[in-house]
């Protein structure tokens, strides 16, 4: 599958076609969710750290370098990929499971198409720009704690920046990046794969839809593991 | 030409096909007839290409099947038309798109001129006001119209079709039997129809090729079929009371 999924494309138009088609339908539509999402747990993550604050030893400021550890380091890459790994992952698993139902990939092979490489590549180049997104979550995730600890009294804006400001090491988001790009192909091929191999009807449809939901969750906290122990200790 | 010589087909140590052998004709309707589970499905699936068979031999023109390579193989399946008994229709892609999309994919030729010679095709299977719409917004018979078009644009010598006309009201599946008919003479092209449909035998079958438990179990054209002794067939084709006065009839005559 690996060999004919990273084989030349028959034409490269048809693929930048495709490229583009599963942008729009992966990550601009995602965009919806990610950003309702980044900026409503940023401000969770800010008053569920000022409400266990309750000693005046610890600085004003402590509230804004949480909000953005918790979600440069494991809200944004991780828990987004494990949201997305339902919302995306579900789509690409029952798109191509109904292709192959209503013999739509058959009709592709009779016809000589490369349907690894047509119809799952295209899926993981657009994925690979969601590094992007989840720059678009971190910041929103910290405007959302931002918001939420300021306007709530908690922290005064100068200590929430300069909490922000604290201690932050570049390499953090270069490691969140990393575990973006292998979250971002876990999250194309794994439902892929169900998708394309299920057999059976619609209700096969949604049951390979929910086994990829559980396998790309399972990868992705693993791979999170993994990628933290070797890049961060 | 494709000829087929003695082929095996086995799931799981179930033999499906078991030695099948016989010629389909350049020009010509061949009909596969048989009830369901008998290897009909397999049977196409096999000259497709989709599935691998154990044994025999599939020779289209002179070239063995088994023996092409990747390359070859896609070659030739550039030359294959297929028509899927659900049409088989890509859902994000209007009428028109999918008509040019094996054009698109395997030419060179400006967009300008795909869309002319989809159009062609559009017009051969007598498609009106349907380029912009979607496959869920046509008719099943529209969608069969659709799958013909998009199976013959690229000018196949082979056209497969599964069901054509399975789902279809009577009058639609005459006209698209017909339609499949007039095609496969004017364009030569070597037709394989699996088909249960008996209006099908009667009318477009030039030669018609009956399986029963994975056997070629007759072989003839619908004029044989009317004369044939064969109880396995009679009891098949001749099931309707229908059918039997057809017979009967045409017996007379």
């Amino acid at each position: 599958m690996l060999k004919t999924l990273f084989s030349v494309p028959s034409k490269w138009t048809i693929l930048w076609r495709r490229v583009i088609s599963e942008l729009e339908i992966i990550a601009i539509i995602s965009l919806f969710i990610v950003g309702l999402m980044s900026l409503f747990m940023g401000g969770v993550i800010a008053l569920n750290t000022a409400y266990q604050l309750t000693t005046p030893l610890l600085p004003d400021y402590t509230v804004g370098y949480i909000t953005q550890q918790s979600t440069f380091l494991e809200f944004s890459p991780t828990v987004m990929s494990l949201i997305l790994a339902g919302k995306v992952g579900s789509n690409i698993a029952s798109e191509i499971g109904t292709m192959r139902v209503t013999e739509q990939i058959d009709a592709l092979e009779v016809m000589g198409v490369n349907t690894h490489n047509y119809l799952i590549f295209p899926k993981i180049v657009s994925l690979s720009l969601y590094p992007l997104i989840i720059s678009i979550s971190m910041f929103l995730g910290v405007f959302g704690g931002y918001i939420a600890s300021v306007y709530g009294g908690f922290s005064s804006s100068a200590d929430f920046v300069e909490g922000i400001q604290l201690d932050f090491i570049p390499f953090h988001i270069t490691y969140a990046f990393i575990k973006t790009l292998f979250f971002s192909f876990i999250l194309a091929t794994i439902p892929s794969y169900h998708g394309y191999y299920m057999n059976g009807g619609a209700l096969e449809v949604g049951k390979a839809s929910t086994v990829s939901f559980v396998w790309t969750s399972v990868v992705i906290i693993l791979l999170n593991y993994l990628i933290t122990q070797l890049l961060l200790t | 030409m494709i000829r087929v010589e003695n082929i095996t087909k086995s799931f799981n140590d179930v033999e499906i096909l078991k030695g099948i052998s016989t010629e389909f004709e350049k020009g010509k309707t061949n009909l596969i007839i048989g009830q369901s589970g008998s290897g009909k499905t397999v049977f196409l699936k096999c000259l497709l290409g989709l599935f691998e068979i154990n044994t025999g031999t599939i020779r289209f023109e002179d070239k063995k099947l088994k023996e092409m390579t990747g390359k070859d193989r896609t070659i030739l399946r550039q030359e294959m038309g297929m028509v899927f008994q659900g049409s088989a229709l890509f859902d994000s892609m209007t009428v028109e798109e999918n008509i040019m999309f094996p054009m698109q994919m395997f030419t060179k030729k400006a967009d300008s001129e795909i869309r002319d010679r989809a159009n062609i095709a559009i017009k051969r299977v007598n498609l009106i006001n349907a380029n912009t719409k979607f496959p869920d917004e046509i008719s099943g018979g529209m969608k069969k119209r659709v799958a013909i078009a998009r199976a013959i644009v690229m000018n196949p010598k082979y056209l497969f079709c599964d069901e054509p006309n399975s789902g279809l009201d009577p009058k639609t599946a005459i006209l698209i039997d017909n339609l499949i008919q007039e095609i496969t003479a004017e364009f030569k092209i070597t037709t394989v129809i699996n088909t249960h449909d008996m209006n099908s035998v009667m009318e477009i079958g030039e030669k018609i090729i009956f399986l029963k438990n994975g056997q070629k179990a007759w072989e003839g054209s619908n004029k044989d079929i009317f004369q044939t002794d064969n109880q396995a067939v009679s009891d098949f084709v001749y099931s309707s009371d229908l059918f039997k006065k057809v017979r009967e009839v045409y017996l007379k005559n």
